[in-house]
Protein backbone atom coordinates (compact mmCIF):
# COMPACT_ATOMS: atom_id res chain seq x y z
CA UNK A 1 0.00 0.00 0.00
CA UNK A 2 0.92 3.19 -0.40
CA UNK A 3 2.06 5.80 2.39
CA UNK A 4 2.34 3.69 6.02
CA UNK A 5 -0.95 1.24 5.86
CA UNK A 6 -3.69 4.08 6.91
CA UNK A 7 -6.13 2.20 9.00
CA UNK A 8 -9.36 3.47 6.58
CA UNK A 9 -9.79 5.32 3.58
CA UNK A 10 -10.80 8.56 5.52
CA UNK A 11 -7.63 8.74 7.36
CA UNK A 12 -6.19 8.55 3.81
CA UNK A 13 -7.76 11.21 2.43
CA UNK A 14 -8.50 13.22 5.46
CA UNK A 15 -4.43 12.98 6.43
CA UNK A 16 -3.44 14.74 3.08
CA UNK A 17 -3.74 18.72 3.97
CA UNK A 18 -2.94 19.45 0.08
CA UNK A 19 -5.63 17.88 -1.39
CA UNK A 20 -5.53 20.59 -4.32
CA UNK A 21 -7.98 20.33 -6.83
CA UNK A 22 -8.47 15.89 -6.44
CA UNK A 23 -11.57 14.87 -7.99
CA UNK A 24 -14.33 11.90 -8.49
CA UNK A 25 -16.07 13.02 -11.80
CA UNK A 26 -19.11 10.98 -12.60
CA UNK A 27 -21.28 11.35 -16.09
CA UNK A 28 -22.74 14.31 -14.47
CA UNK A 29 -21.26 15.58 -11.75
CA UNK A 30 -18.33 15.92 -9.86
CA UNK A 31 -17.34 15.85 -6.56
CA UNK A 32 -14.25 17.57 -4.87
CA UNK A 33 -12.07 15.52 -2.31
CA UNK A 34 -11.80 18.98 -0.34
CA UNK A 35 -15.36 19.35 -0.52
CA UNK A 36 -16.33 15.48 0.39
CA UNK A 37 -13.93 15.91 3.78
CA UNK A 38 -15.18 18.63 4.84
CA UNK A 39 -19.00 17.54 4.56
CA UNK A 40 -21.10 14.34 4.39
CA UNK A 41 -23.54 12.79 1.99
CA UNK A 42 -24.93 10.68 5.13
CA UNK A 43 -27.75 13.41 6.80
CA UNK A 44 -25.29 13.44 9.62
CA UNK A 45 -25.79 9.67 10.39
CA UNK A 46 -22.51 7.79 9.87
CA UNK A 47 -22.11 7.44 13.86
CA UNK A 48 -24.86 5.20 13.59
CA UNK A 49 -23.21 2.82 11.38
CA UNK A 50 -20.32 2.22 13.88
CA UNK A 51 -19.64 -1.47 14.39
CA UNK A 52 -22.54 -2.54 12.23
CA UNK A 53 -22.57 -4.80 9.08
CA UNK A 54 -23.64 -2.54 6.67
CA UNK A 55 -25.14 -3.56 3.33
CA UNK A 56 -23.78 -0.77 0.71
CA UNK A 57 -26.87 -1.02 -1.58
CA UNK A 58 -26.69 1.44 -4.82
CA UNK A 59 -28.33 2.48 -7.98
CA UNK A 60 -25.97 5.07 -8.84
CA UNK A 61 -21.71 4.45 -9.32
CA UNK A 62 -20.92 8.06 -7.26
CA UNK A 63 -23.41 7.38 -4.22
CA UNK A 64 -21.16 4.14 -3.83
CA UNK A 65 -18.19 5.33 -4.05
CA UNK A 66 -18.90 8.25 -1.51
CA UNK A 67 -20.48 5.94 0.78
CA UNK A 68 -17.35 3.60 0.61
CA UNK A 69 -15.00 6.40 1.77
CA UNK A 70 -16.84 7.74 4.50
CA UNK A 71 -17.85 4.35 6.53
CA UNK A 72 -14.65 2.25 5.74
CA UNK A 73 -13.27 2.51 9.53
CA UNK A 74 -16.77 3.02 11.09
CA UNK A 75 -18.17 0.00 10.30
CA UNK A 76 -17.32 -3.42 10.92
CA UNK A 77 -18.03 -4.67 7.88
CA UNK A 78 -19.14 -3.82 4.37
CA UNK A 79 -20.80 -5.65 2.21
CA UNK A 80 -20.82 -3.96 -1.39
CA UNK A 81 -23.29 -4.94 -3.80
CA UNK A 82 -22.54 -5.65 -7.16
CA UNK A 83 -24.63 -3.13 -9.71
CA UNK A 84 -26.66 -6.08 -11.11
CA UNK A 85 -27.69 -7.73 -8.18
CA UNK A 86 -31.00 -9.78 -8.55
CA UNK A 87 -33.30 -8.30 -5.19
CA UNK A 88 -34.65 -11.43 -4.84
CA UNK A 89 -31.08 -12.28 -3.39
CA UNK A 90 -31.12 -9.36 -0.98
CA UNK A 91 -33.17 -11.05 1.94
CA UNK A 92 -30.34 -14.31 1.78
CA UNK A 93 -27.41 -11.73 1.06
CA UNK A 94 -28.18 -9.71 4.31
CA UNK A 95 -28.88 -13.70 5.94
CA UNK A 96 -25.52 -14.41 5.14
CA UNK A 97 -23.51 -11.29 5.77
CA UNK A 98 -25.67 -10.64 9.20
CA UNK A 99 -26.08 -7.26 8.09
CA UNK A 100 -27.89 -4.80 10.17
CA UNK A 101 -27.78 -1.56 8.50
CA UNK A 102 -28.41 -0.60 5.20
CA UNK A 103 -26.98 2.54 3.32
CA UNK A 104 -28.74 2.95 -0.36
CA UNK A 105 -29.95 5.52 -2.81
CA UNK A 106 -33.25 2.71 -3.61
CA UNK A 107 -36.93 3.34 -2.91
CA UNK A 108 -38.35 2.34 0.27
CA UNK A 109 -40.31 -0.13 -2.26
CA UNK A 110 -36.77 -1.11 -3.92
CA UNK A 111 -35.27 -1.99 -1.03
CA UNK A 112 -37.56 -4.67 0.44
CA UNK A 113 -38.18 -5.60 3.98
CA UNK A 114 -35.12 -5.03 6.11
CA UNK A 115 -36.72 -5.87 9.29
CA UNK A 116 -35.66 -3.59 12.39
CA UNK A 117 -32.26 -3.10 10.79
CA UNK A 118 -30.82 0.42 10.51
CA UNK A 119 -31.60 2.07 7.01
CA UNK A 120 -30.04 5.27 6.27
CA UNK A 121 -30.52 7.01 3.09
CA UNK A 122 -27.50 8.33 0.99
CA UNK A 123 -27.02 10.63 -1.73
CA UNK A 124 -24.49 11.97 -4.42
CA UNK A 125 -24.52 15.66 -3.17
CA UNK A 126 -22.12 16.28 -0.08
CA UNK A 127 -23.59 18.54 2.57
CA UNK A 128 -21.10 21.06 4.48
CA UNK A 129 -20.61 19.80 7.91
CA UNK A 130 -18.27 16.95 8.79
CA UNK A 131 -18.92 13.89 10.92
CA UNK A 132 -17.98 13.46 14.14
CA UNK A 133 -16.26 10.22 13.52
CA UNK A 134 -13.95 9.10 16.65
CA UNK A 135 -11.95 5.83 16.51
CA UNK A 136 -11.45 4.05 13.59
CA UNK A 137 -12.04 0.32 13.26
CA UNK A 138 -10.27 -2.09 10.82
CA UNK A 139 -13.51 -2.84 8.51
CA UNK A 140 -13.85 -6.05 6.95
CA UNK A 141 -15.00 -6.20 3.04
CA UNK A 142 -17.52 -8.01 1.89
CA UNK A 143 -17.07 -8.73 -2.62
CA UNK A 144 -19.41 -11.08 -4.59
CA UNK A 145 -17.49 -13.03 -6.58
CA UNK A 146 -18.02 -12.46 -10.40
CA UNK A 147 -21.22 -13.68 -12.12
CA UNK A 148 -22.04 -17.26 -11.56
CA UNK A 149 -25.23 -18.42 -12.08
CA UNK A 150 -27.73 -18.95 -8.64
CA UNK A 151 -26.86 -18.08 -4.90
CA UNK A 152 -24.87 -15.32 -4.64
CA UNK A 153 -21.55 -16.19 -3.60
CA UNK A 154 -18.86 -13.82 -1.11
CA UNK A 155 -15.86 -13.27 0.04
CA UNK A 156 -14.16 -11.63 2.83
CA UNK A 157 -10.99 -9.21 2.42
CA UNK A 158 -9.54 -6.25 4.15
CA UNK A 159 -8.51 -3.16 2.61
CA UNK A 160 -4.99 -4.15 2.41
CA UNK A 161 -5.80 -7.17 0.82
CA UNK A 162 -7.61 -4.76 -1.78
CA UNK A 163 -5.33 -2.16 -2.29
CA UNK A 164 -1.41 -3.87 -2.24
CA UNK A 165 -1.78 -5.29 -6.17
CA UNK A 166 -2.07 -1.86 -8.26
CA UNK A 167 1.54 -0.95 -9.16
CA UNK A 168 2.24 2.02 -11.94
CA UNK A 169 0.57 4.73 -9.77
CA UNK A 170 1.76 4.05 -6.45
CA UNK A 171 3.48 7.43 -5.78
CA UNK A 172 0.93 9.91 -4.47
CA UNK A 173 1.35 12.00 -7.36
CA UNK A 174 -1.64 14.28 -7.64
CA UNK A 175 -1.51 14.07 -11.57
CA UNK A 176 -2.63 10.96 -11.87
CA UNK A 177 -5.95 10.66 -13.19
CA UNK A 178 -7.16 7.19 -12.79
CA UNK A 179 -10.37 5.79 -14.60
CA UNK A 180 -11.66 2.16 -15.13
CA UNK A 181 -14.27 0.93 -17.55
CA UNK A 182 -15.28 -1.68 -15.11
CA UNK A 183 -17.68 -0.47 -12.44
CA UNK A 184 -16.18 0.40 -8.91
CA UNK A 185 -18.26 -2.46 -7.12
CA UNK A 186 -16.23 -4.92 -8.81
CA UNK A 187 -13.47 -6.36 -8.09
CA UNK A 188 -11.13 -4.95 -11.01
CA UNK A 189 -13.01 -1.26 -10.36
CA UNK A 190 -12.42 -1.29 -6.44
CA UNK A 191 -8.59 -1.89 -7.31
CA UNK A 192 -8.80 1.16 -9.08
CA UNK A 193 -11.29 3.11 -6.64
CA UNK A 194 -8.83 2.35 -3.60
CA UNK A 195 -6.00 3.01 -5.31
CA UNK A 196 -7.54 6.51 -6.59
CA UNK A 197 -8.57 7.83 -2.77
CA UNK A 198 -5.22 6.21 -1.01
CA UNK A 199 -3.01 7.65 -3.56
CA UNK A 200 -2.90 11.13 -4.79
CA UNK A 201 -4.76 11.54 -7.31
CA UNK A 202 -8.81 11.96 -9.06
CA UNK A 203 -10.79 9.06 -10.57
CA UNK A 204 -12.87 8.73 -13.39
CA UNK A 205 -15.79 7.00 -13.49
CA UNK A 206 -17.46 4.95 -16.32
CA UNK A 207 -21.23 5.29 -16.96
CA UNK A 208 -23.80 2.74 -17.13
CA UNK A 209 -26.01 4.20 -19.30
CA UNK A 210 -22.96 6.04 -21.61
CA UNK A 211 -21.62 5.13 -24.83
CA UNK A 212 -18.17 3.99 -25.05
CA UNK A 213 -17.04 7.19 -27.70
CA UNK A 214 -19.01 9.47 -24.82
CA UNK A 215 -17.02 7.68 -21.98
CA UNK A 216 -13.66 7.90 -23.29
CA UNK A 217 -14.79 11.86 -24.94
CA UNK A 218 -14.65 12.05 -21.05
CA UNK A 219 -11.74 10.89 -20.01
CA UNK A 220 -9.84 12.78 -22.62
CA UNK A 221 -11.38 15.80 -21.38
CA UNK A 222 -10.26 15.01 -17.65
CA UNK A 223 -6.71 13.54 -19.06
CA UNK A 224 -6.73 10.42 -17.82
CA UNK A 225 -3.49 9.13 -17.22
CA UNK A 226 -4.34 5.39 -15.95
CA UNK A 227 -7.19 3.18 -16.87
CA UNK A 228 -8.24 -0.16 -16.55
CA UNK A 229 -10.68 -2.51 -18.06
CA UNK A 230 -10.95 -6.12 -19.25
CA UNK A 231 -9.81 -7.32 -22.64
CA UNK A 232 -13.56 -6.88 -23.97
CA UNK A 233 -13.80 -3.21 -22.80
CA UNK A 234 -10.39 -2.86 -24.72
CA UNK A 235 -11.91 -4.19 -27.90
CA UNK A 236 -14.87 -2.44 -27.71
CA UNK A 237 -13.23 0.72 -26.98
CA UNK A 238 -10.96 -0.01 -30.26
CA UNK A 239 -13.51 -0.55 -32.16
CA UNK A 240 -15.85 2.71 -31.12
CA UNK A 241 -13.23 4.89 -33.09
CA UNK A 242 -12.53 7.00 -30.32
CA UNK A 243 -9.59 5.21 -28.12
CA UNK A 244 -7.00 7.74 -30.35
CA UNK A 245 -8.89 10.30 -28.13
CA UNK A 246 -6.76 9.51 -24.86
CA UNK A 247 -3.18 9.41 -23.78
CA UNK A 248 -2.50 7.30 -21.15
CA UNK A 249 0.09 6.53 -19.71
CA UNK A 250 -0.91 3.15 -18.62
CA UNK A 251 -3.00 0.88 -19.68
CA UNK A 252 -4.06 -1.98 -17.76
CA UNK A 253 -6.01 -5.30 -18.70
CA UNK A 254 -7.21 -8.01 -17.04
CA UNK A 255 -10.05 -10.41 -15.59
CA UNK A 256 -10.20 -12.04 -18.87
CA UNK A 257 -7.09 -13.63 -21.54
CA UNK A 258 -5.30 -10.82 -22.71
CA UNK A 259 -4.42 -13.10 -26.48
CA UNK A 260 -1.75 -11.28 -28.91
CA UNK A 261 -3.83 -8.91 -31.24
CA UNK A 262 -5.29 -6.86 -28.35
CA UNK A 263 -1.86 -6.25 -26.71
CA UNK A 264 -0.59 -5.67 -30.23
CA UNK A 265 -3.71 -3.34 -31.11
CA UNK A 266 -3.40 -1.50 -28.07
CA UNK A 267 -0.10 -1.29 -28.16
CA UNK A 268 -0.44 0.38 -31.64
CA UNK A 269 -3.17 2.91 -30.34
CA UNK A 270 -0.99 3.92 -27.55
CA UNK A 271 2.81 3.75 -28.50
CA UNK A 272 4.69 5.26 -25.47
CA UNK A 273 2.10 3.98 -22.45
CA UNK A 274 3.43 1.30 -20.34
CA UNK A 275 0.60 -1.52 -21.28
CA UNK A 276 0.16 -4.75 -18.45
CA UNK A 277 -1.76 -7.68 -18.71
CA UNK A 278 -2.99 -9.20 -15.42
CA UNK A 279 -4.23 -12.05 -13.70
CA UNK A 280 -6.56 -11.05 -11.19
CA UNK A 281 -10.24 -12.75 -9.57
CA UNK A 282 -11.98 -11.51 -6.44
CA UNK A 283 -10.67 -14.52 -4.54
CA UNK A 284 -7.61 -14.87 -5.91
CA UNK A 285 -6.73 -11.28 -5.47
CA UNK A 286 -4.24 -9.60 -7.92
CA UNK A 287 -1.61 -12.87 -8.78
CA UNK A 288 0.71 -11.20 -11.40
CA UNK A 289 0.99 -8.93 -14.24
CA UNK A 290 2.82 -8.66 -17.45
CA UNK A 291 4.18 -5.72 -19.23
CA UNK A 292 6.30 -7.39 -21.72
CA UNK A 293 3.68 -7.56 -24.35
CA UNK A 294 3.49 -10.88 -24.92
CA UNK A 295 0.40 -13.39 -24.31
CA UNK A 296 0.98 -15.66 -21.46
CA UNK A 297 3.11 -15.15 -18.36
CA UNK A 298 6.83 -16.17 -18.50
CA UNK A 299 7.74 -19.40 -16.64
CA UNK A 300 10.11 -17.64 -14.62
CA UNK A 301 7.41 -15.47 -13.35
CA UNK A 302 6.51 -18.22 -10.96
CA UNK A 303 10.13 -19.17 -9.65
CA UNK A 304 10.37 -16.07 -7.66
CA UNK A 305 7.69 -14.66 -5.33
CA UNK A 306 6.86 -11.38 -6.40
CA UNK A 307 5.15 -9.06 -3.57
CA UNK A 308 5.01 -11.72 -1.38
CA UNK A 309 2.80 -13.59 -4.23
CA UNK A 310 3.46 -17.45 -5.03
CA UNK A 311 2.29 -18.94 -8.38
CA UNK A 312 2.05 -22.79 -8.77
CA UNK A 313 0.42 -25.25 -10.94
CA UNK A 314 -1.16 -28.37 -9.60
CA UNK A 315 -4.12 -30.84 -11.60
CA UNK A 316 -3.14 -27.73 -14.52
CA UNK A 317 -4.71 -25.30 -12.66
CA UNK A 318 -3.37 -21.97 -11.40
CA UNK A 319 -3.08 -21.55 -7.12
CA UNK A 320 -2.24 -18.19 -5.73
CA UNK A 321 -1.32 -17.85 -2.35
CA UNK A 322 -0.74 -13.87 -1.16
CA UNK A 323 -1.38 -11.35 0.91
CA UNK A 324 -4.21 -10.33 -1.68
CA UNK A 325 -5.93 -13.01 -1.67
CA UNK A 326 -9.77 -13.08 0.19
CA UNK A 327 -9.75 -14.86 3.41
CA UNK A 328 -12.63 -17.33 3.79
CA UNK A 329 -16.26 -17.48 2.26
CA UNK A 330 -18.49 -15.87 3.42
CA UNK A 331 -22.07 -17.26 4.52
CA UNK A 332 -21.75 -20.28 3.06
CA UNK A 333 -20.51 -23.01 5.03
CA UNK A 334 -18.41 -25.78 3.82
CA UNK A 335 -16.61 -23.79 0.70
CA UNK A 336 -13.77 -24.06 1.60
CA UNK A 337 -11.29 -20.84 -0.11
CA UNK A 338 -7.78 -21.59 0.64
CA UNK A 339 -6.19 -25.13 1.08
CA UNK A 340 -4.15 -26.31 4.36
CA UNK A 341 -1.06 -24.65 2.81
CA UNK A 342 -2.79 -21.23 2.22
CA UNK A 343 -3.46 -21.54 -1.94
CA UNK A 344 -6.66 -20.63 -3.42
CA UNK A 345 -7.34 -22.70 -6.77
CA UNK A 346 -8.53 -20.17 -9.33
CA UNK A 347 -9.79 -22.81 -11.59
CA UNK A 348 -8.24 -21.64 -14.76
CA UNK A 349 -6.23 -24.25 -16.15
CA UNK A 350 -2.58 -23.18 -17.72
CA UNK A 351 -0.46 -24.87 -20.59
CA UNK A 352 2.79 -24.40 -20.85
CA UNK A 353 4.65 -24.18 -24.58
CA UNK A 354 7.78 -21.82 -25.53
CA UNK A 355 9.14 -20.65 -21.79
CA UNK A 356 5.30 -19.16 -21.01
CA UNK A 357 2.32 -20.86 -19.39
CA UNK A 358 -1.00 -19.76 -21.20
CA UNK A 359 -4.56 -20.28 -19.85
CA UNK A 360 -6.66 -22.59 -22.03
CA UNK A 361 -9.77 -22.45 -20.12
CA UNK A 362 -11.62 -22.87 -17.02
CA UNK A 363 -11.94 -26.15 -15.02
CA UNK A 364 -15.53 -27.65 -15.36
CA UNK A 365 -15.70 -25.95 -18.64
CA UNK A 366 -16.82 -22.54 -17.18
CA UNK A 367 -17.17 -20.41 -19.87
CA UNK A 368 -15.81 -16.91 -19.74
CA UNK A 369 -18.32 -14.44 -22.48
CA UNK A 370 -16.52 -10.83 -21.83
CA UNK A 371 -16.38 -11.01 -17.97
CA UNK A 372 -19.51 -13.31 -17.45
CA UNK A 373 -19.72 -16.38 -16.35
CA UNK A 374 -21.40 -19.12 -18.24
CA UNK A 375 -22.04 -22.95 -16.79
CA UNK A 376 -22.89 -24.89 -19.33
CA UNK A 377 -25.05 -27.37 -17.39
CA UNK A 378 -27.22 -24.85 -17.11
CA UNK A 379 -27.50 -24.02 -21.21
CA UNK A 380 -27.76 -27.65 -22.47
CA UNK A 381 -30.26 -28.56 -19.74
CA UNK A 382 -32.70 -25.79 -21.90
CA UNK A 383 -31.48 -27.37 -25.12
CA UNK A 384 -32.22 -30.36 -23.78
CA UNK A 385 -36.16 -29.48 -23.25
CA UNK A 386 -36.66 -29.55 -26.99
CA UNK A 387 -38.93 -32.39 -28.09
CA UNK A 388 -36.01 -33.84 -30.77
CA UNK A 389 -32.98 -33.05 -28.55
CA UNK A 390 -31.34 -36.33 -27.43
CA UNK A 391 -28.43 -34.69 -26.17
CA UNK A 392 -25.86 -31.90 -25.99
CA UNK A 393 -22.37 -30.24 -25.31
CA UNK A 394 -22.13 -26.48 -25.06
CA UNK A 395 -18.68 -25.38 -24.91
CA UNK A 396 -16.22 -22.35 -25.34
CA UNK A 397 -15.07 -20.91 -28.46
CA UNK A 398 -12.39 -18.11 -28.93
CA UNK A 399 -13.90 -15.45 -30.50
CA UNK A 400 -12.15 -12.18 -30.91
CA UNK A 401 -14.66 -8.82 -29.41
CA UNK A 402 -15.74 -11.06 -25.99
CA UNK A 403 -12.50 -13.04 -25.48
CA UNK A 404 -15.15 -16.59 -25.81
CA UNK A 405 -18.56 -17.02 -26.96
CA UNK A 406 -20.60 -19.89 -25.79
CA UNK A 407 -21.05 -22.84 -28.92
CA UNK A 408 -23.64 -26.32 -28.77
CA UNK A 409 -22.97 -29.35 -30.67
CA UNK A 410 -26.26 -31.61 -30.51
CA UNK A 411 -27.47 -34.87 -31.26
CA UNK A 412 -30.75 -35.41 -32.20
CA UNK A 413 -33.09 -38.25 -31.68
CA UNK A 414 -33.09 -41.19 -34.27
CA UNK A 415 -36.21 -40.44 -36.09
CA UNK A 416 -34.37 -37.15 -37.29
CA UNK A 417 -31.95 -36.50 -39.42
CA UNK A 418 -31.29 -33.04 -40.54
CA UNK A 419 -28.60 -33.81 -42.37
CA UNK A 420 -30.58 -34.97 -44.75
CA UNK A 421 -32.91 -31.81 -44.60
CA UNK A 422 -31.25 -28.86 -44.59
CA UNK A 423 -34.13 -26.42 -43.94
CA UNK A 424 -35.72 -28.47 -41.22
CA UNK A 425 -32.34 -27.99 -39.54
CA UNK A 426 -32.82 -24.27 -40.11
CA UNK A 427 -35.98 -24.92 -38.23
CA UNK A 428 -34.76 -26.65 -35.31
CA UNK A 429 -31.74 -24.35 -35.13
CA UNK A 430 -34.12 -21.39 -34.55
CA UNK A 431 -36.53 -23.22 -32.38
CA UNK A 432 -33.78 -24.59 -29.70
CA UNK A 433 -32.23 -20.61 -29.86
CA UNK A 434 -35.88 -18.92 -29.21
CA UNK A 435 -36.13 -21.11 -25.96
CA UNK A 436 -32.69 -20.87 -25.10
CA UNK A 437 -33.55 -16.50 -25.58
CA UNK A 438 -36.58 -17.11 -23.16
CA UNK A 439 -34.92 -18.91 -20.23
CA UNK A 440 -31.58 -17.93 -20.11
CA UNK A 441 -29.76 -14.40 -20.40
CA UNK A 442 -28.40 -13.10 -23.61
CA UNK A 443 -24.87 -14.00 -23.15
CA UNK A 444 -25.58 -17.60 -21.84
CA UNK A 445 -27.80 -18.26 -25.52
CA UNK A 446 -25.70 -20.26 -28.28
CA UNK A 447 -23.82 -18.01 -30.87
CA UNK A 448 -23.60 -21.14 -32.30
CA UNK A 449 -25.47 -24.63 -33.06
CA UNK A 450 -24.04 -27.69 -34.57
CA UNK A 451 -25.79 -30.72 -35.42
CA UNK A 452 -23.32 -34.17 -35.03
CA UNK A 453 -24.28 -37.82 -35.29
CA UNK A 454 -22.80 -38.40 -31.75
CA UNK A 455 -20.93 -37.10 -28.70
CA UNK A 456 -18.33 -39.00 -26.58
CA UNK A 457 -19.81 -40.11 -23.31
CA UNK A 458 -17.49 -40.95 -20.39
CA UNK A 459 -18.17 -44.49 -18.41
CA UNK A 460 -20.00 -42.86 -15.76
CA UNK A 461 -22.66 -42.18 -18.43
CA UNK A 462 -21.52 -38.02 -18.61
CA UNK A 463 -21.16 -36.12 -21.63
CA UNK A 464 -17.34 -36.14 -21.87
CA UNK A 465 -16.40 -32.48 -21.59
CA UNK A 466 -12.57 -31.44 -23.55
CA UNK A 467 -10.42 -30.08 -20.38
CA UNK A 468 -11.27 -26.35 -20.15
CA UNK B 1 -16.70 -13.75 -54.13
CA UNK B 2 -16.15 -10.04 -52.55
CA UNK B 3 -20.11 -9.57 -53.25
CA UNK B 4 -20.93 -13.11 -50.97
CA UNK B 5 -18.75 -11.77 -48.78
CA UNK B 6 -20.53 -8.41 -48.48
CA UNK B 7 -23.93 -9.99 -49.04
CA UNK B 8 -23.08 -12.69 -46.14
CA UNK B 9 -22.26 -10.24 -43.49
CA UNK B 10 -25.12 -8.05 -44.10
CA UNK B 11 -27.85 -10.68 -43.79
CA UNK B 12 -25.44 -11.93 -40.09
CA UNK B 13 -26.18 -8.64 -38.94
CA UNK B 14 -29.76 -8.29 -40.10
CA UNK B 15 -30.08 -11.88 -38.39
CA UNK B 16 -28.24 -11.33 -35.29
CA UNK B 17 -29.94 -7.41 -34.49
CA UNK B 18 -33.56 -9.53 -34.89
CA UNK B 19 -32.72 -12.38 -32.71
CA UNK B 20 -31.29 -10.22 -30.22
CA UNK B 21 -34.22 -7.23 -30.38
CA UNK B 22 -32.04 -4.68 -31.55
CA UNK B 23 -32.84 -1.97 -33.90
CA UNK B 24 -29.83 -1.98 -36.58
CA UNK B 25 -29.10 1.38 -38.10
CA UNK B 26 -29.04 1.89 -41.62
CA UNK B 27 -26.12 -0.04 -43.08
CA UNK B 28 -24.12 2.20 -44.93
CA UNK B 29 -19.90 1.48 -45.48
CA UNK B 30 -18.97 4.45 -43.39
CA UNK B 31 -21.16 3.46 -40.35
CA UNK B 32 -19.12 2.88 -37.10
CA UNK B 33 -20.01 -0.43 -36.02
CA UNK B 34 -20.59 0.83 -32.25
CA UNK B 35 -23.15 3.02 -33.38
CA UNK B 36 -24.74 0.50 -35.09
CA UNK B 37 -27.04 -0.40 -32.71
CA UNK B 38 -25.19 -4.16 -32.30
CA UNK B 39 -23.53 -4.37 -28.53
CA UNK B 40 -20.50 -6.27 -28.44
CA UNK B 41 -22.55 -9.45 -27.48
CA UNK B 42 -24.00 -8.74 -31.31
CA UNK B 43 -20.47 -8.58 -32.72
CA UNK B 44 -19.50 -11.57 -31.03
CA UNK B 45 -21.83 -13.52 -32.44
CA UNK B 46 -21.78 -12.34 -35.86
CA UNK B 47 -17.92 -13.10 -36.02
CA UNK B 48 -18.81 -16.92 -34.26
CA UNK B 49 -21.58 -17.05 -37.22
CA UNK B 50 -19.36 -15.77 -40.17
CA UNK B 51 -16.55 -18.35 -39.06
CA UNK B 52 -19.43 -20.94 -39.36
CA UNK B 53 -20.51 -19.66 -42.84
CA UNK B 54 -17.02 -18.45 -44.18
CA UNK B 55 -14.94 -21.18 -42.77
CA UNK B 56 -12.42 -18.41 -41.28
CA UNK B 57 -11.98 -15.74 -38.64
CA UNK B 58 -10.11 -12.70 -40.20
CA UNK B 59 -9.31 -11.61 -36.53
CA UNK B 60 -6.95 -14.84 -36.02
CA UNK B 61 -5.23 -14.95 -38.63
CA UNK B 62 -4.69 -10.90 -39.76
CA UNK B 63 -1.15 -9.33 -39.30
CA UNK B 64 -3.34 -6.18 -39.08
CA UNK B 65 -3.35 -5.23 -35.19
CA UNK B 66 -6.16 -2.73 -36.40
CA UNK B 67 -9.76 -3.56 -35.51
CA UNK B 68 -12.16 -2.43 -38.02
CA UNK B 69 -14.06 0.90 -36.95
CA UNK B 70 -16.65 0.98 -39.72
CA UNK B 71 -18.75 -1.28 -41.37
CA UNK B 72 -16.70 -0.81 -44.65
CA UNK B 73 -13.49 -1.31 -42.63
CA UNK B 74 -15.36 -4.63 -41.02
CA UNK B 75 -15.96 -6.41 -44.90
CA UNK B 76 -12.89 -5.17 -46.14
CA UNK B 77 -11.42 -7.03 -43.58
CA UNK B 78 -13.32 -10.21 -44.07
CA UNK B 79 -12.79 -9.33 -48.07
CA UNK B 80 -8.87 -9.47 -47.59
CA UNK B 81 -8.91 -12.43 -45.61
CA UNK B 82 -10.86 -14.24 -48.35
CA UNK B 83 -8.26 -13.46 -50.60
Amino acid sequence: MPQNDPSSLWESLSGRPNQSDRCIWAPNSEIRLRELVAGSTLNGRLNELRGRSVLILMHDQLTAALALAQIDGIARRLVLCPPDLDGQHIPLVMAMAAVNAVVTDLSPAEVGAIGGNCLIRCSSAVSPGAEVRGKQESTEWILFTSGTSGAPKMVSHSLSSLAGAIKGGSSLDAAIVWSTFYDIRRYGGLQIFLRAMLGGGSLLLSGTEESTADYLGRAAAHSVTHITGTPSHWRRALMSGAAHRILPHYVRLSGEIADQAILDSLRETYPVARIAHAFASTEAGVAFEVEDGLAGIPVSQFAQANGGVELKIEDGSLRVRSPRTAVRYVGSPGATLVDAEGFVDTGDILEQSNGRYHFIGRRGGIINVGGLKVHPEEVEAVINRHPRVQMSLVRSRKNPITGAVVVAEIVLKPELNPSSAATESAGLTREILENCHRALAAHKVPASIRFVPSLDVTPSGKVARPNA
Amino acid sequence: MSDSVRSTIVSQFDQVAREQKRKLAPLSDDLVLMDSGLDSLCFAIVVARLEDSLGFDPFGVSEDARFPVTLGDFIKFYEDAAK
